[in-house]
């Protein structure tokens, strides 16, 4: 199994919470927070990855007749996908709430709450 | 019917009852919603209190595999519920402290929406289904799924007012930070599984286990730990992951407050306890001495940093969220200690520091409706016609500072004791800083003593939040009176009641025994019994200490009231109050560097 999947997933991590922390718009920060998450697909998926194998899908297939993903990481993505999606629906809807009450999207503008 | 049997129960009886509550808010009037969300709170409360009372012997588990998906030889496909005391004991605590919430919001939440009269009570019956979750389950996919799950519910609930500028900036950096920090957890149980090919907590320690090692664990283990443990620490709220919390804490309507102080902290450090003693704490693990060294120093950390911000602040809702800060650092430095009488005195300290954390905020919130604010120096001398508030929050102050008999006395005790001499006096610095705090806000606020407060500050006051009612209420509602006074009564039973020593000493015993744990999980034989260690109890060192870290605080809040309150906050903390700028990008870059740091002190 070759290391660059998971070199590749630690990548795209690095490059959203790069994104997040000199993010200038906070509708474009959900989208780095996105892109942090799409990390842990890549991950799961290279983990579940055998050379040649097929889907694991056994309608049309024998058993143990030819190799296949692991269909685990496919549910654990699958599972991991529909957090993602709750979380950037709420996060985006806090942004509107934000723009409207802070009149900005802009994080560096925001300073109600420090100290 | 099995104990077994009612564990899916404590977690499927709020889910339920969030769905009929989404389903038939809209037509219910408020009244019966609220019942409902009584009745199904209190319902997963009786649950956890029975199996409790039900199980046989403190070192028994309950165990229960998900639509009978057993292991076969070893290997499982299923998704197991573990109940031991500690996670059962939580999962009461969480439903206690969730029906405290509902009492106290009973009259308190006069305001919109109004057309949906359910969604207040489905979102803390959700949040109550994640909490209990976490702390059952045996699987750590299944702990990310319910850590998530219990994190939206609360960024949802600390956005609640969504038509305040602040509330929805807290709630915004709690999510995005916490969000990052799971997928950082999720990351780390990626690892894992490639390393191991497992899911479930015991199944991973086995796995792990079967090739022991002398030195330096593999690098992916270590990255893995690492990983995993930075989405707790985030939600435990250690340094540097603490920024979100005072941000969230202080915006958050007071019935979540109580929730979120309370228990969601505590379980970021039960995550931490727990995914250490079943994954990595056998010989192919990560060693002792690297574990303690990692938690003793984020510890200290905390400790002192939330101890020191928390005396700076004047916002009330912030003054506690930085205590709770503090406390959550010297929770960490008991767990550091890695033995049963470590955690004994933290289990203990939780369970009192529950108490009295959600009965401050509860007093706050009533201070909150009767005069619009909650800030220090705005509210000076204005509330004394309120004496018993008043007098829970000295008491509240005075229980954090550890003054026996109060439980957090006694835990903070206990954990002195199995920490060694230097972290005692952490314990006795933070302790006396976060009660020294509360005691200096009620001589001002009730007693009207000191010189008047004046001056325009730069950071974060109290002055203009939104009162969560419609208008004062005529007189104080008895439910809201009522919930702060019980669980300051709880905070000082768990000092007071013997009983409960001895079976939190057993269950601390049985949550540090890696081997049966995993034996008791995977159904193979029967491992030796851990050895029996000493049930905590008073000292007369602890009680010493407790009274001169209460003596502490007494002093350093007359010194601070005596002088003009223009000097506060202290012109040499002003760095600290920088790092803490409200900027999101900053938090970021501070979560980056506490995993670069959490690493470094593993290696």
């Amino acid at each position: 199994m070759s290391v660059l999947p998971y070199l590749a997933a630690g990548w795209i991590f690095l490059v959203g919470c790069y994104g997040l922390a000199t993010s200038r718009n906070l509708i474009h920060a959900v989208g780095c927070l996105s892109v942090c998450q799409s990390s842990t697909y890549v991950l799961l998926l290279a983990v579940g990855y055998r050379r040649g194998g097929t889907a694991p899908v056994f309608a049309d297939i024998t058993p143990g007749s030819r190799p296949v993903v692991d269909p685990v990481v496919q549910a654990l993505a699958l599972t991991d996908v529909v957090v993602g999606a709750t979380v950037t629906a709420l996060l985006l809807a806090l942004v509107i709430q934000t723009a409207k009450r802070h009149g900005t999207v802009d994080p560096d503008e925001l300073s109600e709450l420090r100290g | 019917m099995t104990a077994a049997q009612l564990l899916p129960l404590i977690v499927a009886t709020p889910l339920l009852g969030a769905a009929l509550l989404v389903a038939a808010g809209r037509r219910l009037p408020r009244f019966a919603a609220e019942v409902m969300g009584f009745v199904f709170s209190a319902g997963a409360a009786a649950w956890a209190v029975t199996l409790l009372v039900l199980s046989p012997s403190a070192d028994s588990r309950a165990v229960e595999w998900m639509g009978g998906w057993r292991p076969r030889d070893g290997a499982s496909v299923g998704i197991v519920l573990v109940g031991d005391r500690v996670g059962v004991g939580l999962a009461a605590l969480t439903s206690v402290l969730v029906v405290a919430a509902l009492a106290y919001s009973w009259r308190y939440f006069d305001e919109p929406p109004h057309r949906h009269a359910g969604s207040f009570p489905a979102l803390i019956l959700l949040f109550q289904a994640g909490m209990c979750g976490f702390v059952l389950t045996g699987d750590l996919f299944n702990a990310f799924v319910f850590f998530e799950l219990m994190g939206v519910v609360a960024y949802a609930l600390t956005g609640y007012r969504v038509e305040e500028a602040r509330a929805v900036q807290g709630a915004l950096t709690f999510g995005i930070i916490n969000s990052l920090g799971g997928y950082t957890t999720l990351f780390g149980i990626g690892l894992l599984y490639a390393h191991t090919g497992e899911l479930g907590l015991a199944q991973i320690g086995a796995r792990l286990d079967a090739h022991p090692h002398a030195g330096r664990p593999d690098a992916l283990v270590l990255a893995a730990f690492v990983l995993v443990l930075t989405g707790l620490l985030v939600k435990a709220a250690a340094v540097p992951f603490h920024f979100w919390l005072p941000d969230a804490h202080a915006v958050a309507p007071t019935p979540v407050c109580i929730l979120l102080s309370g228990v969601i902290v505590e379980l970021g450090v039960y995550g931490t306890a727990r995914v250490y003693w079943t994954v990595f704490a056998g010989p192919g693990g990560i060693p002792e001495p690297s574990v303690h060294r990692a938690l003793l120093t984020l510890g200290v950390l905390t400790a002192l940093l939330g101890a020191v911000m928390c005396w700076q602040q004047r916002h009330l809702k912030r003054l506690l969220a930085f205590s709770s800060v503090s406390h959550t650092g010297l929770f960490l430095i008991g767990v550091s200690v890695l033995t049963p009488e470590g955690l004994g005195g933290t289990i203990l300290y939780v369970l009192a520091h529950a108490g009295v954390k959600a009965a401050l905020f509860a007093c706050a919130g009533i201070l909150l409706d009767r005069f619009s604010s909650v800030d220090e120096h705005e509210l000076h001398g204005r509330a004394h016609q309120l004496p018993l508030v008043g007098g829970l929050f000295a008491a509240g102050g005075l229980a954090l500072a550890g003054l026996p008999p109060f439980g957090t006395g006694l835990g903070k005790a206990v954990s002195e004791e199995a920490a060694g001499w230097w972290p005692t006096c952490v314990f006795v610095a933070a302790s006396a800083l976060t009660g020294g705090a509360v005691l200096r806000a009620s001589a001002r606020i009730f007693l009207g003593w000191g010189p008047r407060p004046s001056g325009n500050p730069e950071t974060t006051t109290g002055k203009d939040e939104e009162p969560e009612t419609r208008g004062p209420l005529r007189r104080i509602p008895d439910t809201m009176l009522a919930v702060p006074v019980a669980l300051m009564a709880g905070a000082l039973a768990v000092g007071l009641v013997p009983g409960l020593w001895p079976a939190v000493g057993q269950a601390a015993d049985a949550f540090t025994d890696h081997a049966g744990y995993t034996a008791a999980v995977l159904g193979t034989g029967e491992p030796a019994p851990p050895p029996v260690t000493p049930a905590p109890h008073w000292t007369g060192v602890g009680v010493a200490l407790g009274l001169l870290s209460s003596v502490l605080a007494l002093a350093l809040a007359w010194t601070a009231v005596r002088r003009p309150a223009t000097d506060e906050p202290a012109r040499w903390a002003a760095p600290l109050h920088r790092l803490q700028s409200g900027h999101l990008g900053d938090y970021v870059a501070f979560t980056l560097a506490g995993i670069a740091l959490l690493t470094a002190l593993v290696w």
